[in-house]
């Protein structure tokens, strides 16, 4: 895939940028890396990086060490949808054990994987700050609260039926 | 024009020194030296923003000055705390010091490979020193040791990710001292390492000098010829004519040939000059510098044992090197690591032992 | 008492727009601060007793006023919505539902300390609320009260959403500069403290969410008058949110007059203990702070009934009492498993250590293993006392206060819960299977002396 913002995104980086003064550019950059991982394919391959790092004049490893930092950004491709089902304690006491037990044997991945179709990807993440709503998990800019193995399966047939 | 700088009183252990407003309590107890001086693992003059990190230099402040006496509510990092006048600090007088120093010399040998019969860094390691002074006799730790993929940072420098304790010189030293960077601490937490993330390699002037601040083996000199125990050389301070940097170095000979160059390091173990890649990689030859004489070795470390001898073996024990102090078994090596097997007598392989010849004289064994 | 400040309009019928929310009185106390002097907002705050919320409890006033104030140097006010503590999710409540509250919070707070960017760091997660909070802003800036001479008091002012990318440690106020300098998030090393040299080496503010919308309430009533509601240096309302095994988890505001077990049982919060079970033990603060059981929770050592406020909750220091931290209240009822709930924030403050500092870096790992260890079965007697002396090692010796924060809820759940431990060693197959139940944690309020 080429890896270039199209001229409106373009239009919304030069935006970030302007929200801090002359010289502190730098501070674009998580802002920066989130739309590139929304643009280029939901992760963030080392071109994306570089390209970023391009795009503010900073050196590529000054990306790299940014991005392996926080949790959300994929450094590896992911399928179109990532399940992030919580397992702290708040969500554990609520069953979300039981959540994640129910999501691998249904989609027939582990953690970590991705399903064949490239469809889904679980991934099990620490507090999201829903602990009241629990068991939840976060697909994509929404959160999915008050988990059951009904309503996980309505979900995962909305994306089959929204492809 | 230079404004006069305020004198502070500070008590380290008992001992008062007068030192300029501004001046931290580690470099106040190195103006005092001694027992006092509070091991340093990740703090380095030269460095800009080090230190803080490694925690083996806390300190207990007693008393936190004259016009505040309130004794401070936690240990403080010494290498990051500056001095008030009156101030009172405790290091090896402070139980609660020296308890939270075995801590963290436990927990930066948690993840340690402990392979320290073949690592290059050995005698010379900051780490293997704190580990027999602060140590503790044995291991907590009953689990697998992190391991890291492997990645080659090319021609100059090798990594071995395990045995690094994640000081940051190296990084401050790339930023600082050469002109451009391509390492750094990727990840987080308990997963992060040194790496380039995509192969590259660090080859730019000046980069090895991330190679002497470096505490433990971590980075070491991939030049380094015919890999040697430290003890077994000879370090002499030489020097040439160098456009990029001072030229001054110590050299690590055997008889004719430079094993190795470095740079001159002062008595807490800090480069005095950076030296330029040149120097360090390229010069080889003893024809290449003009010697200036034996280099001095802090009779803490080591590589004094060996020092200045014809023998390459050698033959003070422990306990007359380090002033009369029996040594101290950190931890049953054999029973934490394989490659220190003890069916193989190390001493009995001839020529230096290097990782090489060991792994031969394992398959023989 | 149920007094609400801060979420009394929360549940108005399109609160979230700015013309709703002014027709309700929003903004009003823009319309007054700005007549007033800086420094007297600082005063009327330091007056208010207001603490802050998102987790310290340093008083707000106090902390405004060390802000440095050198010439030509801008300074900043960053406003901390990054809420990832486990537990806590009150923050995210207030600026979904009443954005605008915030907002006005914002306006006043950097007129009163001098910023004229102001930016709201939030969790990378949250990231549907970024557009929540990004259309409030706009709606106040097409309604003057925010750009350039706002009101035409001659004051300018941006306010700009930044969003993380998932580092719970990027909650630290520090951490969070870096972050928002477009760095990893590894807190510093203080001093300098964020009000002398901060955000891009300016001096600093850095404040929770809600403790800024305090700040509208405390300049529409006055100090003194905040001051009032509450009980001693727990002034003004707090919003909880309360998770874990009840009836009606959410998010509730209160004045910190209401007893432990009120906000517990009664209908108007938590509605009682789910599926009739009992009460075993609750971490009253957000996972950072020391778990109680039943017995102490709702009684201090003392005997006396223990009150959702800032010194009822520490009432007995770590020995028998908690902390109010960020407002996070879990409850666990008698089939949970103490050992497992703590296995689970080990796991946390493991992976969100930045990794700097030795005793944090490896010593959470390493209490997670063990853990791990004792409840699977295989943990020996001898793991119970190491887990208390790496937490003791950890505790006090770190750069930044989440060692602190992995450390004691540890050393809390053996302090109270030593025997459940040592019945996962002596039952090894037993523990795979069952729970330990209450023992004496029970709801039986046998007051320990
Ligand atoms: C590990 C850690 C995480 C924190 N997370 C948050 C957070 O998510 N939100 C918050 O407001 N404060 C958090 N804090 C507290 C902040 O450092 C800081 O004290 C707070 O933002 C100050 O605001 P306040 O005085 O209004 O409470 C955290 C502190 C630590 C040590
Ligand atoms: S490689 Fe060496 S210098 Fe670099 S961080 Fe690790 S221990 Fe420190
Ligand atoms: S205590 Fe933990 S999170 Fe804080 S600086 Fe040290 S390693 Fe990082
Ligand atoms: S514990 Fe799962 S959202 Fe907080
Ligand atoms: S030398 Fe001071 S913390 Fe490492």
């Amino acid at each position: 895939m080429m890896v270039k913002f199209s001229e409106h995104k373009m239009k919304e980086v030069e935006a970030i940028i302007a929200r801090y003064p002359t010289g502190k550019h730098k501070s674009a950059l998580i802002p920066i890396l989130h739309l590139a991982q929304e643009e280029f394919g939901g992760w963030l391959s080392a071109e994306s990086m570089d390209y970023v790092a391009s795009i503010l004049s900073i050196a590529s490893i000054e990306v790299y060490e940014v991005a392996t930092f926080y949790s959300m950004f994929n450094l590896n491709p992911v399928g179109k949808h990532v399940l992030e089902v919580c397992q702290t304690g708040p969500c554990m006491l609520q069953g979300s054990d039981d959540i994640i037990a129910y999501i691998k044997s249904k989609l027939g991945i582990a953690v970590g994987e991705t399903t064949a179709d490239g469809m889904f990807t679980l991934k099990t993440v620490e507090c999201l700050g829903a602990c009241g709503y629990a068991p939840m998990m976060q697909m994509g800019m929404h959160y999915k609260e008050h988990l059951t193995p009904s309503k996980v399966d309505e979900i995962i047939a909305h994306c089959y039926n929204h492809k | 024009m230079a404004e006069e700088i305020k004198k502070m009183k500070v008590t380290i252990d008992n001992i008062t020194v007068e030192v300029p407003q501004g001046t931290t309590i580690l470099q106040a107890a190195r103006m005092i030296g001694g027992d006092v001086v509070p091991p340093a693992m990740c703090y380095y003059t030269k460095l800009q923003g080090s230190g803080g990190k490694c925690r083996t230099c806390l300190v207990e402040v007693s008393k936190g000055s004259e016009a505040d006496p309130r004794p401070m509510p936690k240990l403080v990092a010494s290498c990051r705390t500056g001095v008030m006048d009156g101030m009172e600090v405790k290091n090896i007088t402070s139980p609660k010091v020296l308890d939270a120093r075995n801590g963290v010399v436990e927990f930066l040998l948690l993840n340690h490979p402990l392979d320290c019969p073949i690592c290059d860094q050995a005698g010379e390691c900051h780490l293997q020193d704190l580990g027999y002074e602060h140590g503790k006799e044995a291991t907590r730790y009953e689990f697998k040791r992190r391991t890291f993929e492997k990645h080659d940072l090319g021609p100059y420098i090798q990594l071995h990710m395990t045995r690094c304790i994640l000081c940051y010189r190296c990084v401050y030293t790339a930023d600082q001292v050469s002109n451009k960077r391509v390492h750094g601490i990727l990840s987080r937490g308990d997963h992060a390492e040194i790496a380039t993330y995509i192969e590259k390699s660090l080859d730019n002037d000046f980069i090895g000098n991330v190679i002497d601040v470096c505490p433990v083996g971590a980075l070491t000199d991939k030049t380094f010829r015919f890999k040697n125990r430290v003890w077994f050389t000879k370090p002499v301070n030489a020097h040439r004519e160098c456009k990029c940097c001072s030229g001054k170095v110590t050299l690590w000979q055997r008889g004719e040939e430079v094993l190795r160059v470095t740079a001159r390091k002062d008595q807490w173990g800090e480069v005095e000059d950076w030296i330029c890649n040149e120097c360090r990689f390229e010069k080889k030859k003893v024809s290449d510098w003009v010697i200036e004489g034996p280099t001095h070795v802090s009779r803490h470390s080591v590589i004094s044992q060996g020092h200045y001898e014809k023998l390459n073996r050698p033959t003070e024990t422990f306990s007359k090197v380090h002033d009369g102090r029996k040594p101290k078994l950190l931890m049953d090596i054999h029973s934490v690591s394989e490659v220190n097997d003890p069916s193989i007598d190390l001493s009995a392989i001839n020529g230096p032992a290097t990782g090489k010849v060991f792994e031969q004289s394992k398959k023989q064994a | 008492m149920a007094r609400k400040l801060l979420l009394e309009k929360a549940h108005v019928e399109g609160i979230r727009h700015f013309d709703v929310y002014r027709r309700e009185g929003g903004y009003a106390s823009v319309e007054k601060a700005l007549k007033m002097d800086p420094a007297s907002i600082v005063e009327e705050v330091k007056k208010s007793g207001l603490r802050g919320r998102g987790g310290a409890g340093f008083a707000t006033g106090l902390k405004w006023s060390f802000l440095a104030k050198p010439e030509g140097v801008p300074r900043y006010l960053v406003c901390n919505a990054d809420e990832s503590e486990p537990g806590t999710f009150k923050d995210r409540f207030l600026m979904e539902f009443i954005p605008h509250l915030l907002i006005e919070g914002l306006i006043v707070s950097s007129f009163a300390l001098g910023s004229n960017s102001t930016y709201i760091y939030i969790r990378g997660e949250y990231a549907w609320i970024v557009g929540i909070l990004e259309q409030a802003i706009a709606e106040a800036k097409q309604n003057g009260f925010l750009g350039k001479n706002i009101l035409g008091a001659g004051f300018d002012l941006e306010i700009y959403v930044q969003r993380g990318a998932g580092a719970y440690i990027c909650g630290e106020e520090t951490a969070l500069i870096e972050s928002l300098e477009g760095k990893r998030g590894n807190p510093r090393i203080k001093p300098p403290f964020p009000a002398i040299k901060g955000l891009w080496d300016c001096p600093t503010v850095v404040n929770n969410v809600e403790t800024l919308a305090a700040v509208v309430p405390i300049i529409n009533m006055g100090g003194e008058e905040y001051a009032k509601i509450g009980v001693g240096r727990s002034t003004g309302t707090k919003l909880i949110s309360a998770c874990g095994n009840i009836n009606k988890p959410g998010v509730y505001e209160m004045d910190m007059t209401i007893s432990v077990e009120e906000f517990i049982y009664s209908d108007e919060y938590c509605g009682g203990i789910a599926n009739g079970k009992k009460l075993k033990a609750c971490i009253p603060g957000g996972s950072s702070v020391p778990i109680l059981p039943a017995n102490l929770l709702l009684k201090t050592a003392k005997g006396e009934t223990r009150y959702m406020n800032y010194e009822s909750l520490s009432d007995g220091g770590f020995a028998s009492g908690s902390m109010m931290g960020s407002g996070g209240f879990i409850v666990l009822d008698e089939d949970q498993c103490v050992v497992r709930h703590t296995l689970t924030l080990a796991r946390f403050y493991r992976h969100e250590s930045c990794g700097q500092c030795s005793p944090c870096r490896e010593g959470t790992g390493w209490m997670e293993k063990i853990l791990q260890k004792i409840e699977n079965g295989k943990g020996v007697s001898s793991d119970i006392d190491l887990l208390w002396d790496i937490q003791r090692k950890i505790e006090g010796n770190t750069i930044c206060p989440l060692g602190d924060a992995a450390a004691w809820p540890v050393a809390a759940a053996i302090r109270h819960f030593r025997d459940e431990f040592e019945w996962h060693v002596n039952n090894p197959s037993l523990c795979l299977t069952q729970n330990y139940g209450l023992a004496h944690y029970a709801d039986e309020l046998s007051v320990v002396a």
